[in-house]
């Protein structure tokens, strides 16, 4: 299972794709935007750095019970990137809508910019 | 772009990729299967990733598949590969995510019979008792010490506090703790992921099945399986725990990776040679990640035992409740096999295969001595599961290798397209299989047309002597995350 996401900038490509992991586990409509919490993540370079990033998110949803609705990059570059996520405590009852994602894969990962849009596309492992 | 023009027939379930047929194989490609089950593996491009795995470093003999062949995150999922001990790599993509992810059938002495009337209590209790799907907490609230124990000792540790049976280990891969486990190398993040699962099924293709075992073959009776016997299959895997120590060491080997000079052809194939520090920090964690695994399914276990003394108003010991055997099948292992005539030392790699060993084996239990290590093969929810175990055959041709499940035959989505979770519950339902799901969209993506006939699969192994079937058995009650 996999998802191609899009931006404006690479911020907004982190943003939409973080997004669109979350959408694939839990109801974003019924996440209230009750709090926001400082997520950051590093990378070797921008790919191992958009896996990284996702990985920090489901590690705070996982360890943490987060369900997040929206993010907002403050900064990003090549190698890191901090943001803010909001959303509200997991309840499994009214928030899960599939299953759990076990982790963002290297495989066929893509994140490109052409002319001023980037793409992304990871696949998970599920 | 199809690769069926480069294979050879070796014989009717063997065909054979040749090395010369990409630049960087070390090795030929070897899938096990028929005509059918190859043209698919073929389009879906699993024959490409058995080429890719063909070109890691070490690989010895040859990049196998076995006939649940089908597209994974790097290695195809069936994928089995061996290399060099001393000079091969390790890659935890060739293990994956889920680590140790297996499955374990608990026998009972009741018959479906004695047992139809009270199997909806049953399931009920055990929907109740075992949590599943996202977000959920299991019953077990560990310090991170206790994890830290379960991690070095297995499921002996679980024992000692009293969940499990003291016998079960000896039904268990490596007596319920693979060895070399070093909770030092696992990261405070995958402790933290896995500290409130121990004893939670999951989602996913993850499942508990209540199943009636409805053929039983010559060897069944060694085994203790009879036609009619009410068993539960338990089918899950390491958790958050597992999940975030491969994630953790496919970053570790990639940032290594330059200094080892690898050319891979796919980034998830990442690896480190098994003698680097980076190649024994992973195997450590890896080994606390299988412990940790084969403690949640014996947790589960526990639980099921539970419910089912109080369903049926007796003792677990009494309802002859032991454990047939748990497997692992994601994992690699340190083994000796025949290469060119002579024992070689290897880290055999099974990714979505399941270790089929003949009872001649160092490491299969004394009680298995005539029958062979068991193989336990989940099917998909409207079909067949069984029981195999492993043959001399076995280690010749995939160093003691099988197949693991059915393996799928359609992506998640394809299958959500083509079956809605309530059509398919009514439809279950109406064979009289019982359902207890989490969530329905994600039932519908485990529905039985997203697989292959396990049925097939099972025969294609038999026929290729990589296993031998002991017993089937079809689901009475299914509980999925």
């Amino acid at each position: 299972m996999g998802i191609r996401a899009c931006g404006s900038s690479m911020s907004e490509a982190f943003e939409n794709c973080a997004r669109g992991m979350m959408s694939l586990m839990l109801d974003l409509e019924k996440i209230r935007p009750e709090r926001r919490v400082r997520l950051a993540a590093q990378g070797r370079e921008r790919e191992s750095l958009l896996v990284s990033w996702l990985s920090e998110i489901l590690y705070r949803v996982e360890a943490e019970g987060w369900a997040f609705r929206s993010f907002e990059v403050s900064e990003i570059s090549d190698t890191s990137v901090r943001a803010w996520g909001t959303g509200e405590a997991l309840d499994p009852e009214r928030h899960v809508t599939g299953a759990e994602i076990k982790a963002p894969t290297y495989h066929m990962l893509e994140l490109r910019e052409e002319k001023g849009r980037w793409t992304a596309q990871v696949i998970f492992d599920v | 772009m199809s690769l069926l023009g480069s294979i050879k027939k070796v014989d009717d379930f063997t065909w054979e990729i040749p090395p010369d047929a990409q630049e960087g194989m070390l090795v030929p490609g070897v899938v096990f299967g028929d005509r059918a089950l190859l043209e698919k593996a073929d389009r879906d491009n699993a024959l490409q990733q058995v080429i890719n795995v063909a070109c890691l470093p070490g690989i010895v003999k040859a990049s196998l598949a076995m006939p649940d062949i089908h597209w994974g995150y790097g290695f195809p999922i069936g994928g089995v590969a061996a290399t060099g001990a001393a000079d091969g790599v390790i890659s935890p993509g060739g293990v994956g995510y889920d680590i140790s992810c297996g499955v374990r059938l608990i026998k009972t002495s009741l018959t479906h019979t004695e047992a139809a009337g009270r199997l909806r209590e049953t399931i009920d209790l055990l929907n109740v008792s075992v949590p599943k799907g996202l977000g959920t907490k299991g019953r077990l609230r560990l310090e991170r010490r206790e994890v830290e124990r379960m991690m070095s000792r297995g499921a002996a540790a679980l024992v000692a506090s009293g969940i499990g049976w003291e016998e079960d280990l000896e039904a268990m891969e490596e007596n319920g703790c693979y060895a070399g486990a070093d909770p030092g190398k696992v990261s405070d993040k995958a402790v933290a992921r896995g500290r409130e699962q121990v004893g939670t099924l999951g989602s996913g293709n993850h499942f508990l099945e209540i199943q009636v075992v409805d053929e039983a073959g010559p060897l069944a009776e060694k085994l203790g399986i009879f036609e009619g016997q009410v068993v539960v299959m338990v089918h899950s895997g390491s958790r958050g725990l597992g999940h975030q120590v491969c994630t953790d060491y496919i970053e570790v080997m990639g940032a290594a990776l330059p200094r080892y000079g690898y050319r891979l052809p796919d980034r998830q194939l990442v690896c480190a040679p098994v003698q680097s520090r980076e190649g024994r920090d992973y195997l450590a964690a890896m080994a606390c990640a299988a412990n940790f695994a084969m403690c949640n399914r014996e947790a589960i276990t526990h639980w099921v035992r539970e419910c089912f003394e109080r369903v049926f108003g007796t003792g677990a010991r009494k309802l002859g409740m032991e454990l047939l055997y748990d497997v692992s099948h994601n994992l690699a292992k340190a083994e000796v096999h025949e290469v060119d005539g002579k024992p070689a030392s290897l880290m055999v790699h099974r990714k979505g295969a399941t270790r089929a060993f003949p009872g001649s084996r160092p490491e299969v239990a004394e009680r298995f001595a005539q029958t062979g290590q068991p193989v336990i093969i989940p099917g998909d929810m409207g079909s067949y599961s069984f029981v195999l175990v492993g043959t001399e055959e076995a280690l010749r041709k995939s160093f003691g290798s099988t197949c693991h499940g059915a393996g799928r035959a359609m992506s998640r989505k394809a299958a959500k397209k083509l079956v809605r979770g309530e059509e398919l519950r009514e439809r279950l339902e109406s064979r009289g299989i019982m359902v207890r799901s989490g969530h329905l969209a994600g039932f519908a993506e485990e529905a039985p047309e997203a697989y292959k006939d396990v049925q097939e699969v099972v025969e294609i192994c038999e026929g290729a002597g990589l296993s031998r079937k002991v017993a089937r058995m079809r689901p009475l009650a299914v509980m999925k995350g």
